[in-house]
């Protein structure tokens, strides 16, 4: 395909009628781990927005607390409960703004798990209330904790922090072994090539002395070794993407009905796909860069 | 042209096979090289068009000393030399034309040329019938006249021809002989390495002699002097 006429009869060497499967396998991989790597990086950056200094208050429903004190308060009554935590929250230097969720939209966060039945109507639920605090407010959380359980008994402070911090570690995890199996797999694309090249070098020594010894330069024979990688790594590349974009597409459409909360979206952007179909190209510069270098550093060995 | 001062040549750690040789070699002129199997002239050859070094003494090449010579010089110096090679060195995956133009596609000649240039050539040498032929499907004669006109397709300066008529009988070996011969007259340094005392002494070229690693140099009359 980008193969200018040739003195070798490389394309009919064992090693190069496998190399395209194997650059293909590396593509895919590659294309895999990359794309992993940055639906994560872009659900990463969302999920720290609008998650510092904000805080969520629970308050369970005062039923569990009767049974667990074995004392019934009067003051227990949920919106009592509710009035009494916001009045706290508010009088607290640093908080900005503390605001109960109502009852719908508690049901409207648990529909995905529990659906819109009618049975959600007796459901005893916990109030939620969302607080957010000024911008470096210097809260202390354990005071604050401490102060809302003495005035609400068995209300709770969830900052999202530590919850986020740990989710953050498993992404910058992840992105680590998806840049490492990028590399790797580069690793790998450059060892193949190198090894079909020197098979190449070998099966076709003689040739290479009788082109050598009639004056052609070094370049003219990489030459003829850098346009076959070019062409297998061209070849692999473009079948190893089209795999490797398939695959992701089924997951976006399979991602996109689970419709979970939780899952980042694992469609890719458009500037993340041209960034992904660079990879063909990539692999196949690679391979011809490695052609040539093994070629002439071969070479300069001849008298 | 060529000029050789107390060159010396081992492969690896072996024994010497050229002991202090030394000649110069004018331009225009054809010389046999002859001497018993195992003699060296395979490797004086390889010598003269590069494809070793030698292990001691002086090569000049047109008027180059070749142990100076920069890497990037050497191409052009190997492409004013044609050489036959002792096993023809054919490239049997591709057809006569293809490998009668390897010297010119390396010298980068451009396709057009070629085709006219190798088609007039392999006419010269009686083989316009078997252009599109592989060289695994020809005679050894046809072999031989394909691996001659590849050594010439590029007006080498300097022919080197290893047993040019090692595979043919001598009725086609003198024809192959008076072939070069006219390549000599229209200016061609020539050297044919060849054990065919026969066909040497029915030329008048002066004959280089090696034997036991020292060459020597005969010559038969005043014409051939150099
Ligand atoms: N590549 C090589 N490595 C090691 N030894 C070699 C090599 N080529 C040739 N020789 C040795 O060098 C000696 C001379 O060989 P060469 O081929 O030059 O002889 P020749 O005169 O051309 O013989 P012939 O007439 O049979 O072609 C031989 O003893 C041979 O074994
Ligand atoms: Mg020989």
């Amino acid at each position: 395909m980008f193969r200018p006429r040739s003195d070798l009869p490389l394309e009919h060497d064992a090693a190069n009628r496998f190399l395209p499967w194997l650059i293909v396998l590396i593509v895919y991989l590659a294309a895999l781990a990359l794309a992993g790597l940055m639906v994560l990086s872009t659900a990463a950056s969302g999920w720290g927005r609008g998650l510092t200094d904000t805080l969520t208050v629970q308050i369970p429903p005062a039923a569990s607390m009767a049974s667990k004190d074995g004392v019934s308060d009067a003051n227990s009554a949920p919106e009592a409960r509710v009035d009494r935590a916001l009045e706290v929250l508010r009088a607290t230097p640093g908080v900005a703004q503390a605001k109960a969720l109502s009852r719908e939209e508690l049901l409207a966060l648990l529909e995905p798990w529990l659906g819109s039945g009618q049975f959600t109507e007796e459901l005893s639920l916990p109030a939620l209330i969302d607080v957010k605090l000024k911008a470096h407010s210097g809260v202390s959380l354990e005071g604050l904790a401490a102060t809302l359980d003495a005035a609400v008994p068995g209300a709770t402070i969830d900052d999202h922090k530590r919850w986020f911090g740990r989710l953050i570690l498993l992404v910058r995890s992840v992105e680590l072994i998806a840049g490492g199996i990028v590399l790797l797999v580069s690793l790998a694309a450059i060892a193949t090539v190198i090894f079909v090249t020197r098979t190449g070098l070998a099966i076709h020594h003689d040739v290479i002395e009788l082109l050598h010894v009639m004056g052609a330069h070094d370049a003219y024979i990489a030459r003829q070794f850098q346009f076959q990688a070019l062409d297998m790594g061209v070849r692999g590349g473009a079948i190893g993407f089209a795999l490797a974009a398939s695959t992701l597409l089924a997951l976006g459409y399979l991602s996109a009905r689970i419709e979970a909360m939780l899952l980042p979206s694992l469609e890719l952007n458009a500037s993340q796909w041209l960034a992904l179909s660079a990879l063909p190209f990539v692999v196949a510069l690679i391979s011809m860069i490695t052609a040539r270098v093994t070629v002439l550093r071969a070479l300069a060995k001849l008298p | 042209m060529v000029r050789f001062q107390n060159v010396g040549m081992r492969y690896g750690l072996g024994p010497e096979i050229l002991h202090d040789v030394s000649f110069e070699l004018e331009p225009g002129s054809f010389h046999f090289l002859t001497g018993p199997s195992g003699a060296g002239k395979s490797t004086l050859l390889k010598l003269i068009y590069l494809a070793s070094r030698p292990s001691h003494g002086l090569i000049t090449l047109f008027d180059r000393d070749i142990a100076l010579a920069e890497r990037n010089e050497l191409p052009a110096l190997r492409r004013r030399i044609g050489v036959v090679f002792q096993e023809f060195r054919l490239l049997d995956h591709l057809s006569v034309m293809d490998n009668v133009a390897l010297p010119l596609r390396v010298a980068g000649a451009k396709e057009s040329d070629i085709r006219d240039n190798v088609a007039e050539l392999l006419d010269w040498v009686g083989l316009s019938d078997h252009l599109q032929s592989r060289p695994a499907t020809l005679s050894g004669g046809q072999k031989q006249r394909v691996a001659i006109a590849r050594a010439v397709i590029n007006r080498p300066h300097l022919l080197l021809a290893d047993e040019p008529t090692g595979n043919v009988d001598d009725r086609i070996g003198i024809r192959l002989l008076y072939l070069i011969e006219e390549l000599n007259k229209l200016g061609t340094t020539i050297i044919i390495a060849t054990h065919n005392e026969a066909l040497v002494s029915r030329f008048d070229h002066p004959e280089m002699h090696l034997s036991d690693g020292v060459l020597t140099i005969k010559r038969k009359s005043a014409q051939g002097m150099v």
